[in-house]
């Protein structure tokens, strides 16, 4: 979507949104732009104010302060009714007393169409999710992952500028949680239509979405891509929250922009990348390093690297069968760290208690200062 | 074991051999109610279409008892409708309060209704009547439709708006069908009950005679007794029909939203 001067223009931009109810503040200065034709995650714990915003872009709730717009146009005052947005509820609000097909084109209802057109669009809309021939059964007889395909089909039979989903999956057994994951991606780029999911699952946010918005008391700690969020998390919080991430006390230095050294705790000293440092340098705050499990390797009896390698002893495992799970103290440090590894063949399983090198890369740390 | 059963049949005799005994004597052809009975007869349901009193006592309860039943279910309907959407403050005790009535005894109601419209001034007549029912009808209402809207998914309103309806035509296309087993309910037993309720009848009603007063002031004539039998049985009759179509749409409302029965009044 380009304006006259051919700039890119966001489908949804939220300025500074806030939402109160009287003193709780449940969305304190939203602002982004989301873009045409992406696939929009707003991730956090529950509480975090990420279905609130869902529903104020619906019109379900009424901003407090800042400027809502879809597709340029200021959305004050324009009720849930007329806007260009259509919603998949959590509960999928399938009109138990119609049927299928009556639920699928209950928005056509004001449209100017002809029966015969309406019927066709419901086909359409139906074979599209998957659900061809289930037009005359009763709503409430469907099974979970039908009833949440009608409530797809029914939102996009409108083809409307954004179609909002509020967890959508969670009401869903894990098997037909993850098909229905790939099927929403699928279903995106088949119909270009902006989605906007909201959830508190860190996986499927990563697995689906082009970008995602991180939640945390009414405010977004960061948007980025899946992959930015994973290995550059701009707090710790972050960190914590998407994966599993560890800490580890540092001390840091940074001379100039390009040139950051870092003291960490048993890791000892290394020279890092800006990009290392995503939430930028916050002179006097308490420091630290995160590093994820599967960046670092132990290595067994003989093993050699070209690595940067630290001392340590394993505490305990966790044997998954694909992956064993180490938990490993660093020579040095108070509070042990996750190592994950694949279990290959030859590799053998450590033992408690045995010592641990430890080998390990400056890329792949993430400084926090 | 063995005494609970009796007793247990022993309390149903009790409760319901007086009502058992009304078709008795409706078709006893004898003036006195005593048996030995004396024979089958018609005679005092054929009475019942020659007494122009009774006619008219029949008519003015129809009419209050509909009127009673549709201003109690409307009422109800937007207390139902408030109490299981939104929290206000003070919802409890103002809930509290509407429900109140069902425990009250009526016949406080009754004496504070006839001194209030007294000192107002105001003339007694049929509409002082549905007054007084509708105050006794509208926690039965309330409590029929809360089950109603509690079974409804607050999502399906608002998903009607998002597919581009008003308030109200989401309303009337999405709420109003489904609580609709529950309004027919709601209905019926507000009809009965202001179709048989004699207190308040008694103190409020004017120169017309409800159906209930009207009983009651044939009962000083002994001769009357068996025509009041009579009409009892019709009365009985017609009121456990329409508690159980009343009963029948609010399990079919239940069932219709794919809800658990909370059990309802029946």
């Amino acid at each position: 979507m380009k304006d006259t001067l051919g700039v890119e223009r966001p489908i949804i931009a939220l300025e500074n949104v806030e939402k109160y109810y009287g003193e709780y503040y449940a969305l304190r200065g939203i602002s982004a732009e989301i873009r045409q034709g992406e696939f929009f995650s707003l991730l956090g714990p529950s509480g975090c104010g990420k279905t609130t915003l869902l529903r104020t872009i619906a019109g379900f709730e009424e901003l407090s302060g800042g400027r809502l717009t879809i597709d340029g146009k200021d959305m004050k005052r324009v009720p849930a009714n007329v806007r260009p947005t259509n919603m998949v509820f959590q509960s999928y609000a399938i009109f138990p007393h119609l049927t299928v097909a009556e639920n699928v084109g209950f928005g056509l209802r004001r449209e100017p169409l002809s029966r015969d057109e309406k019927a066709r669009k419901v086909a359409e809309a139906l074979e599209m999710v998957g659900l061809r021939g289930y037009g005359a059964r009763a709503a409430h007889a469907l099974s979970g992952g039908q009833r949440q395909r009608v409530a797809l089909a029914r939102a996009l039979i409108l083809e409307p500028k954004v179609l909002l989903l509020d967890e959508p999956l969670s009401a869903l057994d894990k098997k037909m949680r993850e098909q229905m994951q790939t099927e929403l991606r699928r279903l995106q780029r088949q119909v270009g239509i902006t989605f906007i999911l909201v959830t508190h699952d860190q996986e499927e946010a990563l697995i689906m979405s082009d970008r995602i918005a991180v939640m945390f008391e009414g405010q977004i700690a960061q948007l980025d891509t899946p992959q930015q969020l994973y290995r550059r998390p701009n707090t710790r919080q972050v960190g914590e929250f998407i994966g599993v991430m560890n800490f580890l006390p540092a001390t840091a230095t940074v001379s100039d922009e390009t040139h950051i050294e870092v003291e960490a705790a048993g890791l000892g000293r290394a020279v890092i990348a800006p990009d290392q440092l995503p939430g930028g340098w916050h002179p006097g705050q308490t420091q630290s390093v995160g590093i994820r499990p599967e960046t670092m390797s132990i290595l067994f009896p003989g093993e050699t690297t070209d690595r940067r390698v630290a001392i340590g002893t394993v505490e305990d495992l966790s044997y998954y069968g694909d992956m064993t799970y180490y938990v490993v103290r660093l020579d040095g440090v108070d509070r042990p760290m996750t190592i994950s590894m694949k279990n290959l063949v030859g590799r053998p399983v450590l033992d408690r208690g045995t010592e641990a090198r430890v080998a390990w890369d400056a890329r792949s740390l993430v400084l926090f200062a | 074991m063995k005494s609970l059963r009796l007793y247990a049949i022993l309390y149903l005799i009790f409760l319901y051999a007086p009502i058992a005994l009304l078709p008795i004597f409706a078709f006893n052809d004898g003036t006195v109610i005593a048996f030995p009975l004396k024979g089958f007869t018609l005679e005092w349901f054929k009475e019942l279409l020659t007494i122009p009193a009774l006619h008219a006592a029949v008519l003015n309860s129809l009419i209050i008892a509909v009127s009673s039943a549709l201003i109690a279910t409307c009422l109800g309907i937007c207390a139902a409708r408030a109490g299981t959407r939104f929290a206000f403050p003070g919802k409890k005790g103002i809930l509290g309060l509407i429900m109140l009535p069902l425990v009250l005894p009526e016949i406080i109601v009754a004496v504070s209704l006839l001194v209030v419209l007294l000192q107002l001034g105001l003339p007694l007549g049929s509409w002082t009547v549905v007054l007084g029912h509708v105050l006794m009808c509208t926690p039965f209402s309330i409590a029929i439709l809360n089950s109603a809207f509690q079974s409804l998914d607050v999502s399906l309103e608002e998903a009607a708006i998002d597919l581009g309806e008003t308030r109200w035509s989401s309303f009337r296309l999405i709420t109003l069908p489904l609580v609709m087993p529950g309004i027919i309910s709601s209905l019926l037993i507000a009809f009965t009950i202001s179709l048989d309720e004699f207190i308040i009848a008694f103190f409020l009603t004017g120169t017309n005679p409800t159906l209930p007063v009207y009983i009651w002031g044939q009962l000083r004539f002994p001769q009357k007794i068996p025509v009041i039998m009579a009409l009892g049985t019709i009365l009985v009759l017609a009121s456990v029909i329409l508690l159980a179509i009343a009963e029948y749409f609010r399990r079919r409302g239940v069932a219709r939203t794919g809800q658990a029965d909370a059990g309802g009044f029946l």
